[in-house]
């Protein structure tokens, strides 16, 4: 059994200055938080959601079957991050659609819904309302930043502008910047959201409709570049559908129905037939997209989908030093550790090793491990033993430095809230 | 030979508070017994998952790399000295790397079996590949892609405009400085760039 995660909200009514110039205020924050935190408060730890998770990322919610966070995994009682040891908090970033306030809800200024009208938020941003609720939470320090790929960019611009509140960094899977293609990725997911009709040019809300087309496709594109060519190859090969059997059609025996590399296809003893359709399923790998994306279409919020693509595109501390990363990077204190995939062609190791590269020259500490993993994208939130391992290593040496730091651990003062760890079995392996 | 008694010895040619660059630092043993007794910072280079892993549980910075892709990761001059113990035999670019232990190491130490050592010298006279202590490969399994010998290495070293400071050998945990090629199973170098 996993553990009972609770989400909690806290309002914020002064202004959050954004980047752009303007501003958000009455605004919420959704967060969660597993584990105690030490009458110290040296042994927080935030954790940074990526596009379309949430603050919701150990346990599960109580009467929820199948409602584990989405980095349980890696997160709670005898986990790689140790709910035992640290305090977790997870928070739901604005503009999304999970519980802080985003495009779906009210806007204090005029009375109606924001849509198109939320403002343009940035990593930055997040890193600022994130750090607004650290201090209400009494929390100064955290001994510990993490975060995968988006998640990751948040981890490193923390240690930017709070370096002083930030003793150690995990970026997985993560990036400086984005390339141009990883833009162009998204601006597809952008405009196949914005040229839906449904989109009504962000104002969909007042039409009691969801641009669903858009977000179906804007879903289907982040998949491909989630997983590995091989990954991908493995999984659905050319396997087709609904094979329907070549016996009786008289057709040619398909070329290429057997899958290359080993894929599941090449399994089948009889070559199945197509089925001559263009706008049908006929492979499996098309089954497997459009079903990402009608559920995503389900849940996702299309405004919000634009908002965190867009902070993804912005996202570059080197822009004020003339792209020059290591005088962005001299900031930092923090103690770095940097993980990437080889597989991963969305955010890559060359651009883990940018990052490395710049920590290397400023002299700062870093441990950086390259997994040779299959996954591609995805491994940050796969099970890898060697990733895991280096995860739990270093946490367990993040302990020992509060151990010697601070006082001893049973001197824990329960905070408000989800502090639940009653249940500390073994987690349910739920992938 | 124990890997404590080359650790000990290459300790003590390490400066104290030194910044320390260790390529193919292995478990990080000897990062850590830098740091732990001469005060050394920097980072290990390691390409071995369960190296890596070792490293980051022992507390040591490790850097995830292929060493024949190159050092371009580390600036000019960015590293008091830079360790290639037992590294040396497995890079198929040996000698690029050496130029860049220069390039980015104001010192560099290395450490790698001698082919020379007499033992092995017997065994190829009785028309064998050596297989001993230091050498426990079979030639068919070794990693050991590069074997070189005492000499060879102070050659090589010449032909890159490496000036030597120090070159000696190491038998049972003991410095070999008589007649190192013959006498020792590991031959030790610390060189500089030649100004």
């Amino acid at each position: 059994m996993p553990f009972i995660a609770t989400p909690q909200f806290m309002q914020f009514d002064a202004p959050l200055p954004l980047q752009s110039g303007a501003s958000i205020r009455a605004y919420t924050v959704a967060y969660e938080t597993y584990g105690t935190l030490n009458a110290a408060k040296t042994n927080a730890v935030l954790v940074c959601h990526a596009l379309n998770a949430s603050h919701h990322v150990a346990g599960s919610y109580a009467d929820q079957p199948n409602s584990e966070g989405w980095w349980d995994n890696m997160i709670g009682p005898g986990k790689p991050l140790d709910t035992d040891q640290f305090f977790v908090i997870s928070v739901n970033n604005l503009g999304s659609c999970f519980g802080s306030t985003g495009p779906m809800h009210i806007n204090p200024d005029t009375g109606v819904v924001y849509g198109a009208n939320f403002p343009v938020v940035t990593v930055e941003d997040w890193v600022d309302a994130q750090a607004r609720l650290l201090d209400a939470l009494g929390i100064q320090t955290l001994a510990a930043v993490m975060g995968g790929s988006l998640g990751g960019m948040q981890a490193l611009s923390w240690t930017l502008r709070h370096p002083s509140r930030i003793k150690h960094c995990v970026a997985i899977a993560t990036a400086p910047n984005l390339t141009a293609q990883n833009i162009a990725f998204n601006e597809v997911a952008r405009r196949a959201i914005a040229t839906d009709p449904d989109f009504h040019g962000g104002n969909f809300y007042q039409h009691n409709t969801i641009p669903k087309r858009g977000l179906r496709i804007a879903r289907m594109v982040g998949h491909i570049t989630y997983l590995s060519d091989d990954v991908m190859n493995e999984k659905f090969g050319r396997q087709l559908k609904a094979p329907t059997l070549s016996a009786g059609h008289g057709a040619l025996p398909p070329e290429g129905a057997i899958a290359p590399r080993g894929g599941p296809a090449a399994l089948g003893s009889t070559s199945p037939s197509y089925k001559y359709t263009t706008q049908d399923v006929e492979f499996q790998i098309e089954s497997y997209l459009r079903y990402q994306g009608d559920k995503f279409a389900e849940y996702f919020d299309a405004n919000t989908y634009l908002l965190i693509t867009r902070a993804l595109d912005y996202f570059d501390p080197a822009k004020p030093y003339a792209g020059d990363l290591t005088k962005a990077l001299a900031a930092a204190v923090a103690k770095f550790l940097v993980v990437s995939f080889t597989t991963d062609w969305r955010f890559s190791p060359s651009r883990s090793r940018e990052i490395v590269k710049a920590l290397l020259d400023n002299k700062h500490t870093v441990s950086y491990a390259e997994i040779d993993a299959p996954h591609g994208h995805d491994a940050f939130l796969l099970d890898d033993a060697r990733y895991m391992n280096i995860v739990r290593s270093h946490f367990a040496n993040v302990g020992k430095e509060l151990s010697i730091a601070g006082p001893p651990p049973d001197t824990k003062a329960p905070l408000g809230g989800s502090a639940a760890h009653e249940v500390a079995s073994a987690g349910a392996m739920s992938k | 030979m124990s890997d404590l008694a080359l650790h000990q010895t290459i300790a003590q040619m390490v400066p104290q508070g030194a910044r320390v660059l260790d390529l193919g630092c292995g478990d990080g043993a000897l990062m850590a017994h830098l740091q732990a007794t001469r005060g050394c910072t920097g980072y290990g280079v390691e390409i071995d998952d369960a190296n890596v892993h070792a490293c980051v549980a022992r507390g040591v910075n490790v850097v995830q790399l292929n060493l024949d892709q190159g050092l371009a990761m580390f600036q000019d001059q960015s590293f008091d000295v830079v360790l290639q113990i037992d590294t040396l035999q497995h890079l198929r670019n040996a000698q690029v790397m050496l130029r860049e232990t220069v390039r980015v190491g104001k010192q560099g130490i290395v450490a790698f079996p001698n082919f020379a050592h007499w033992p092995n010298r017997l065994q190829v006279l009785m028309g064998q590949m050596p297989v001993t202590k230091t050498l426990p490969y079979q030639w068919y399994d070794t990693p050991n892609i590069r074997v070189a010998t005492f000499a060879d290495f102070e050659q090589l070293a010449g032909k890159n405009k490496l000036r030597i400071t120090d070159a000696f050998g190491m038998q049972n945990g003991q410095a070999v400085r008589w007649q190192p090629n013959l006498r020792a199973s590991t031959a030790v170098f610390a060189f500089e760039r030649a100004a």
